[in-house]
């Protein structure tokens, strides 16, 4: 029995020190980010193009083109993603179909995100023509993003009580009305939190857009949907590895990267407000 | 009655599409990679190019060659090495949150895990650059630290959130009758966790270890700013190594259009795109005998 309870002890320990060094590569990862980005932050780095060559000035058309991006992959994976959830959820019924398109959707969750990135360039780029550019880049990422807002809104639809569905049906609503009434209500703002969760992750992303529409350094804004465009993950990969004065530009590269940080995070805890709400609402 | 009929058939399709749409989308994939690699198996022979192990495509005096043996392995090495820190760190933190933390902790650490997944890979990237690169230098008295460990530590972290949070749901699943019994014949909580609770729950470990590794096969970013890119046939962990990822990003930009070399790296996105699709089948099966098993 003590020799028992001794290897209880050491066994616990080691789990603490698992869970020790998750909490310390977190904090690490976090704490050197934030104290040596904040120093590059201010307002001009904010709001000003890049000047001489990228070693001074700001990021402002990265953080616009970062926006832009995830503004068009909103359009697509979040209706496309919302649609498919319904259809698995509330229309199809358990058969062959159902489950391909279910072991389509694991799989294209784990397609990498660079081969995302090589589909991007020969469906938008070329076969559509689009070229190289917002919406490409955009579309790219999209596609990328659709099977984390399927599944995150199909978890948002089982959540809704079954007798929601049922009570509207035995008023002799149709199958559409029932949904449109007496689901979705009750439904939409869990998918608004996994989908922008989802976004949040795409926003982050580099690998699809690299061949699709970004750019190195553009002295403009993007202006229009075919425009070549900078973003904040790329902007960072060139600032710490492709850009002829790396250690002179370092300030620059963790000041993007707590933007970068910054930016999903608030977009998470948005999300995450979202969803605390949405249970108090529930529980009332 | 006629009209409202219709509508709800139109809606009904609508909805359809829309859910076969992600079938399309995945074949799409894989015949437009097929379509785009094909060119390159008409000067290059395919075991030539899965099992040579020099890449020189752009060779001026000598012969091109495409093989991308080498890459393969220097993929594998890295995400195997990750699997190695991720897999005990990854179920250790699991089992504690499952078995041990209380409530609050748990609800401490969910948040805490979901912002660890969060960090894009760029960033993860970055810090092998300036923090583990230097470290890793300086350990082993490297001129730089850019290699094969200094990736797999980075894809470790990478593939932490996912091994965390399918293993703890994998724990979760064991039906308390399990843990009940063995506590009441005596077994400490220790004894329950690795003899009964763990193996009962080892076909979701497995299969949560391999999607950890997928994603670990298919990250670009990181290994791309963090394993010194050398094409050359890794002999220890201390050697930059390039995997086929890196290889595309690097070289798709530079490369001319319509070329044997272009082709070449659509042929690795469609063998970065079987191994990776070849490892998820794997794991749903797992996962879905283990759901059947413990039904």
């Amino acid at each position: 029995m003590k020799r028992g309870q001794l290897a209880e002890a050491i066994g616990f320990i080691f789990l603490k020190l698992c869970v020790g060094a998750v909490l310390l590569a977190l904090v690490i990862i976090l704490y050197d980010i934030v104290s040596k980005g904040i120093g590059s932050i201010n307002w001009e780095f904010l709001t000003t193009m890049p000047k001489n060559g990228m070693t001074e000035g700001g990021i402002l058309p990265a953080i616009i083109g970062t926006f832009l991006v995830t503004i068009i992959t909103a359009i697509l994976a979040v209706p496309l993603g919302m649609g498919c959830a319904i259809y698995l959820n509330e229309y199809a019924k358990d058969n062959l179909l159902n489950r391909i398109i279910r072991m389509s959707i694991r799989n294209l969750s784990g397609v990498p995100s660079i081969v995302y990135g090589l589909f991007g360039v020969i469906l938008f780029v070329q076969l559509m023509r689009f070229g190289t550019c917002v919406l490409s880049a955009g579309l790219t990422l999209g596609l990328m993003t659709l099977p984390w807002t399927i599944t995150a809104s199909e978890e948002a639809l089982k959540n809704v009580p079954k007798s929601y569905r049922e009570g509207a049906l035995a008023l002799g609503a149709t199958k559409w009305q029932s949904i449109r009434t007496n689901v979705l209500p009750y439904a939409v703002p869990g998918m608004l939190t996994g989908t922008i969760l989802g976004l949040s992750r795409a926003a982050g992303e580099t690998a699809p857009i690299l061949f699709t529409g970004v750019a190195f350094f553009l002295p403009f804004l993007p202006k229009s949907l075919f425009s070549q465009f900078m973003a904040l993950p790329y902007h960072l990969y060139i600032m710490s590895t492709q850009h002829h004065a790396i250690s002179k530009v370092r300030p620059l590269a963790y000041g993007t990267a707590l933007v970068l940080i910054a930016l999903i995070f608030v977009m998470n805890l948005f999300a995450v407000v979202l969803r605390y709400n949405l249970r108090k609402v529930k529980t009332e | 009655m006629a009209y409202s009929r219709i509508k709800e058939n139109t809606i009904h399709g609508l909805f359809f599409f829309n859910g076969v749409l992600v079938i399309v989308v995945l074949v799409g994939i894989f015949v437009l990679l097929i379509t785009k690699s094909m060119p390159a198996f008409k000067e290059i022979s395919l075991l030539h190019f899965l099992f040579s192990f020099k890449w020189n495509p752009t060779a001026s005096f000598v012969e091109p060659s495409y093989g991308i043996w080498s890459m393969i392995v220097s993929t594998f090495m890295v995400s195997i090495g990750a699997l190695f820190i991720a897999l005990p760190l990854g179920v250790g933190t699991a089992a504690y949150l499952s078995d041990v933390a209380s409530y609050r902790v748990r609800e401490i650490f969910k948040p805490l895990v979901e912002i660890l997944a969060g960090i894009p890979s760029v960033v993860i990237g970055f810090l092998g650059i300036v923090l583990v690169g230097p470290v890793i230098a300086k350990i082993f008295r490297l001129s730089n630290g850019l290699n094969a460990l200094n990736g797999a530590i980075l894809l470790a972290i990478m593939a932490l959130p996912t091994i965390i949070s399918l293993s703890e749901e994998a724990l979760k699943g064991v039906p308390k009758s399990f843990e009940e019994a063995s506590l009441a014949l005596g077994a400490t909580k220790w004894q329950t966790l690795t003899r009964v609770k763990i193996p009962a729950a080892l076909s979701g470990i497995i299969a949560a270890s391999m999607l950890g590794m997928g994603r670990a096969i298919g990250e670009t970013m990181t290994v791309l700013m963090a394993t010194g890119c050398a094409l050359a046939m890794p002999k220890s962990f201390l050697d930059s190594v390039q995997t086929m990822t890196a290889t595309i990003a690097i070289e798709l930009g530079e490369v001319p259009y319509d070329t044997t070399h272009y082709y070449a790296l659509f042929a690795i996105g469609l063998v970065l795109f079987i191994i990776t699709f070849v490892i998820n089948m794997i794991s749903d099966i797992i996962l879905h005998k283990y759901q059947r098993v413990i039904k």
